[in-house]
């Protein structure tokens, strides 16, 4: 199997925030962590806003795991990245270390104190006993471990959050920019979409 | 030697040594190995008995790893609506 990822169209979000509230509800996050958040750009600018939702992109190289001090973090055999809460220290390099803004820090005491680092799991749970209470305590649902894709892809009501085997979104991706035959604007067309002498012109008034 | 010599000596002795017990240095730099990190092991999640959730939809083995890669990837070429649409 090759490394899990995420693939957000941003051609086709619509900024609902179904996958965030599926993401909360799945994993039960506490009040003010966001593990997953919709970023919308040109916000209200007829014909140049755009939505794409946000979490962890399970880095293959991840910046987090180079910078955390007590060495926390993990990569499953399916490339989620991970980490051990009982070892987290909360210091927060993680955080900037991140490009997404990923990792989230609960408030822990009274004076604003950080708590240890939250953040998405791919819904993997963690290194605890699988679908155990003490798993989900933790890092929440362990939808991996039940044969399912992350609630926030598959709650996704315009599938433009994809989840799964990056070989596989990749595909999908693919054959659905070939069909509407626009998008290429949205990510870089190689990594995409293939050669660029595979592209069909795009029809007139095409939509997503 | 008089016992309360022998008393007052040992009594030195353990000073000394509890005191420079506290002078002991431990290592504070992270071992990094490469695959290898600092906390608990995972379990690989096809090793769970997947009856043992009580909304699994998929079924496979306990340890079987193909049968959990083919519950995973029907999920995923799911979320292709093109192929359920025509």
């Amino acid at each position: 199997m090759a490394r899990m990822k995420f693939l957000c169209d941003a051609e086709r979000c619509i900024e609902c925030n179904g996958c965030v509230t599926a993401c909360k509800q799945e994993n039960e996050v506490p009040w003010g962590v966001n593990r997953r958040r919709v970023v919308t750009i040109n916000d209200g600018v007829v014909g140049a806003e755009k939505s794409i939702s946000v979490a962890c992109m399970h880095c293959s190289d991840a910046p987090c795991m180079a910078v955390c001090p007590v060495d926390c973090f993990y990569r499953t055999d399916e490339g989620v990245v991970l980490h051990d809460k009982d070892l987290c220290i909360g210091c927060g390099y993680c955080f900037y270390a991140c490009p997404f803004g990923a990792p989230q820090f609960p408030q822990a005491g009274a004076f604003g104190l950080r708590g240890k680092m939250d953040k998405c799991t791919f819904c993997a749970g963690g290194p605890e006993k699988d679908l155990s209470k003490e798993e989900f305590a933790k890092y929440g649902s362990n939808r991996l471990a039940q044969g399912k894709l992350p609630a926030c892809a598959e709650m996704c009501s315009t599938k433009a959050l994809l989840g799964g085997d990056g070989d596989v979104i990749a595909d999908i991706y693919r054959q659905r920019v070939l069909k509407r035959g626009k998008g290429s604007e949205v990510w870089g067309w190689g990594t995409a979409y293939g050669k660029p002498d595979q592209q069909k012109a795009a029809p007139a008034g095409a939509k997503s | 030697m008089s016992g309360v010599r022998k008393l007052a000596l040992a009594g030195v002795a353990l000073l000394v040594a509890v005191g420079l017990g506290a002078c002991g240095e431990r290592d504070q730099v992270t071992v990094y190995k490469q695959g290898k990190y600092q906390g608990k092991p995972d379990s690989q999640p096809w090793q769970n008995d997947p009856s043992a959730s009580l909304y699994t939809s998929s079924k496979w083995g306990k340890g079987d790893k193909t049968g959990w890669e083919a519950a995973l990837k029907s999920r995923n070429l799911s979320q292709n609506e093109y192929t359920r649409a025509e």
